[in-house]
């Protein structure tokens, strides 16, 4: 028999000739705790690596359907909370140790994951754009395609759709911005918002009373009360002072400049420079280093008209904010320290990140990257959510056909191997929440696919062992568990050849970009893996064990 | 088994040579994913209007050709040229005064997109073939008699060649009468058909590889083929069948979007089953005996 002890021999080998140097163990203790870990009697061993299968399938099944679990938390934790102490224990209970120990005392509800789900089984918005770069120096494309990105998904992210997807890919020299949108109604919109070129505008302060005026007209609308600090609401609407307004722009925040701009159609706090000073007088910025104090700082660099401008604006704004508005949202507010001539000027008070983010904002501002809309796929949800119920039922009857074909077919081994499947199934579906592995038509395809994997695996190893079983019956009866082994390690080259295809062919379509196809590779690569390990693993030791008992004498039971 | 083998020839020659002609005569629908354009799948809510309606309501909108499918009850599935997205908006309006409708789906795909996207199917597919011979050759590395490793890698080559083209000929025909376009999800299906034949052939291979190392150094390849087919088949035939449960529950009782997806594969579990049976094993066997003819 093949002994998979190398490793742990090897271990305490070392341990016992080297090692001993370092720190004396002796024999017997390694040996004892080796035998605990991965005991040579195999019975044992089997029964351990059973055991772990099922809990974590146990689990893995929880993970996947919460609702028993926490219907029976419901049900019992009333039960529990109604247990009173007595009276007796309680006085004992200086500490409220058992106090405590009674609240903590309750069935948690399951973590609950939910699939996540493809457009296609949840409705949505697909978009491809194609980005023209014909203005972009080519060492900066994959820049450029970043600062794009992060002004599309700040587009996106004013949509408030879960997960939204924005991905950079580049195809035959052609840079794309995929867009996905899950669940999103408003579509029109949606491509109306996204489709716009970055537009980057620089903007001074507003006369303090225009500021107060737009703020004053924002509140008038709102209907909130504010403490004041005699303790007295305050209705704002009335009551709210113009110094309190001036507040708002001298503590300058994005998200009420945001909103009062939405509600009045105007910024409150800045205005635009006369003459506009845009991205187009923006050459470049990039990220420099401090040489003094070695702190990260963006260095911005604007062409001889821009700087022009530059100037100016600087020069009357000394102490002021100058604010930097991307698509019309505010991103930076630094303060003007000087005039600034010569069309170089430098922001500070960022760490790496921030101004490497502020960096690829104004780039993208500074050399619009005009974006088409090459191809577009919207999906109603209705149609997903009827067809993804009518198939799942469909693969609930097909399931239920191969259960009771493989019961039939191969008995004892049948009932074994359907359950290794059952395992296969939970563990799998597990792992698509945990990743999370989106879930899409042809995604399901792919695990039924490796579902018919798993259950050939297992056919061929029961077909293997009724060959084997009729070849000794001439001979001596062998014994069963020697037939079994050598069942399976004869399959095992057909399984190992199958599956590697199977897996080269995923691998192939995972290189594929439609996101259509690569669901479909990934859950069929992960189904073939985990259906190895089902058919190989859980099957084998399940037979063993079983087999090792009295039933391993009956061998009608075993196959047909 | 052998001895028939020239009637497996044949049928299996007969059948490519209709698919062949059933391609030339009837070719494939290439849909959107392939070619470019626009597809409108909407829901009136009060009873569809007639294809006339629609047309004269679309009239003066610049869609190059539109073809007007009925679906379900009350839904229109609309074809057009790849559009912007202003003419989506302008079509949605105009069909507006037709009643009130649902837009259930939408998706317009431009050419680029499309020639891409078959250029990269075609990549797959043959690098899928590529691997496969290569695989196949590395892992019967260990035979090389009466035939080189890479042979095997060939013969199954071939059949899969045969089951792709089989496949891809009754779809052509289906797809004809029933006017269903081939998009990316055949391309899928073909993939998947690729691994599931390869796989059911390399089984077969495996029992040929293990009868042959067993042997002596003298044996007769035409009765180790026999045998080994024979020891095979029930497996086959089990592990096709089992496959097949779950596809027809699929495609009887399934949703409407994968059901053809899922008969390509019913068709290629079929036809791969025989082909790893009745054509693989006997090409293997025919090879060999041209090998000796020539010596």
């Amino acid at each position: 028999m093949k002994r998979f002890l190398g490793v742990t021999e090897s271990f305490s080998n070392f341990i016992n000739s080297g090692g001993r140097f370092l720190i004396f163990i002796p024999k017997k203790i390694i040996e004892g705790i080796r035998y605990f870990v991965w005991p040579r009697q195999s019975r044992r061993r089997y029964r351990t690596v059973i055991l772990a299968v099922f809990l974590f399938a146990f689990l893995a099944a929880n993970l996947d359907y919460p609702g028993y679990w926490n219907n029976f938390a419901g049900w019992v934790n009333p039960k529990l909370d109604a247990i009173d102490m007595p009276e007796s224990v309680r006085k004992l209970d200086k500490w409220y140790v058992l106090k405590y120990a009674d609240d903590i005392l309750n069935v948690p509800n399951f973590i609950s994951i939910p699939f996540s789900q493809g457009l296609d089984l949840q409705g949505g918005l697909h978009l491809i754009y194609e980005a023209d770069l014909s203005q972009v120096d080519p060492g900066d494309y994959g820049e450029s395609m970043n600062g794009l990105r992060d002004v599309i998904e700040r587009r996106v992210n004013l949509f408030g759709v879960r997960e939204p997807q924005v991905l950079v890919q580049e195809s035959g020299g052609n840079y794309r911005l995929v867009v996905e949108l899950a669940g999103i109604r408003d579509f029109d919109k949606a491509k109306e918002i996204i489709g716009q070129t970055p537009y980057l505008e620089f903007k001074e302060l507003r006369p303090v009373d225009k500021q107060v005026k737009i703020l004053r007209g924002f509140f008038e609308k709102q209907n909130i009360q504010v403490e004041t600090e005699s303790g007295d609401p305050v209705d704002v609407k009335t009551q709210i002072s113009d110094e309190q307004l001036k507040g708002y722009c001298a503590n300058i925040s994005p998200g009420i400049i945001l909103a009062v701009t939405r509600s009045e159609g105007e910024d409150p706090c800045f205005q635009s420079i006369s003459p506009q000073l845009t991205g187009q007088y923006l050459e470049d910025a990039s990220l420099e280093f401090d040489p003094n104090t070695n702190v990260p700082v963006v260095g911005l660099n604007l062409d001889d008209d821009g700087a022009e401008i530059f100037k100016e604006v600087t020069g009357r704004n000394v102490g002021k904010p100058l604010a930097i508005y991307l698509d019309g949202i505010l991103i930076n507010y630094p303060t003007v320290q000087q005039e600034i001539s010569g069309g170089n000027a430098q922001i500070s008070g960022f760490d790496v990140e921030g101004a490497k983010i502020l960096t690829r904002n104004l780039n993208a501002g500074a050399l619009p990257v005009p974006i088409n809309l090459i191809s577009e796929q919207f999906i109603g949800a209705s149609l997903g959510e009827e067809s993804v119920k009518k198939s799942l039922d469909a693969a609930i009857i097909g399931l239920i056909a191969v259960v009771l074909f493989m019961i039939v077919l191969y008995k004892m081994s049948g009932i074994l191997g359907v359950m290794a499947l059952a395992v296969y199934l939970v563990l799998l579906l597990a792992i698509f929440k945990i990743i999370p592995i989106t879930l899409t038509l042809p995604g399901i395809a792919g695990l039924i696919l490796s579902l018919g994997m798993a259950v050939d695996a297992n056919v061929l190893v029961f077909e293997r062992l009724r060959e084997e079983m009729a070849g000794d019956k001439d001979g001596e009866p062998k014994d069963f568990l020697f037939v079994l082994n050598r069942a399976y390690s004869r399959a095992w080259t057909s399984i190992r050849d199958g599956n590697m295809s199977t897996l080269i062919t995923c691998l192939i379509l995972f290189w594929f970009s439609t996101s259509f196809i690569k669901g479909f590779a990934l859950t069929l690569g992960i189904g073939v893996a985990v259906s190895m390990f089902s058919a190989m693993i859980v099957t084998k030791y399940l037979m063993r064990l079983v087999g090792e008992s009295r039933l391993g004498k009956k061998r009608g039971i075993w196959v047909r | 088994m052998l001895k028939h083998r020239k009637i497996y020839y044949t049928l299996s020659l007969v059948l490519v040579i209709a698919s062949v002609i059933s391609l030339a005569s009837f070719g494939l629908n290439f849909g959107i994913d392939f070619t470019g354009g626009s597809i409108m799948d909407i829901e009136f809510r009060d009873g569809r209007p007639s294809h006339e309606e629609v047309r004269s309501a679309l009239g003066e909108t610049d869609l190059g050709e539109i073809i007007i499918q009925d679906i379900g009850d009350a839904g229109l599935i609309l074809r057009f040229k790849n559009v912007e997205e202003t003419a989506h908006a302008d079509v949605s309006e105009k069909l507006k005064s037709l009643g009130e409708f649902d837009e259930r789906g939408f998706q317009s795909i431009g050419p680029v997109i499309g020639e891409e996207t078959k250029r990269k199917s075609i990549w797959a597919i043959s690098l899928v073939f590529i691997m496969i011979l290569v695989y196949v050759a590395w892992a019967f590395r260990g035979v090389s008699f009466p035939l080189k490793s890479w042979k095997y890698g060939v013969v199954a080559l071939i059949t899969l060649f045969h089951d792709v083209l089989i496949t891809v000929g009754i779809f052509s025909v289906v797809g004809y009468f029933l006017n269903i376009e081939v998009g990316v999800p055949f391309v899928a299906a073909l993939l998947t058909i690729l691994g599931y034949s390869v796989n059911d052939t390399i089984v077969i291979f495996d029992r040929i590889r293990e009868n042959v190392l067993r042997q002596g150094s003298i044996f007769n390849f035409a009765d180790v083929i026999d045998k080994s087919v024979k020891q095979t088949y029930v497996r086959s035939l089990n592990t096709s069948l089992t496959t097949l449960f779950v596809l027809m529950a699929i495609f009887f009782f399934g949703g409407f979007t994968i059901k053809y997806f899922v008969l390509i594969l019913i068709i290629g579990v079929v036809s791969g089953t025989y082909s790893s049976l009745f054509l693989a094993s006997p090409l293997l066997f025919s090879w060999s005996v041209i090998k000796l003819k020539n010596r």
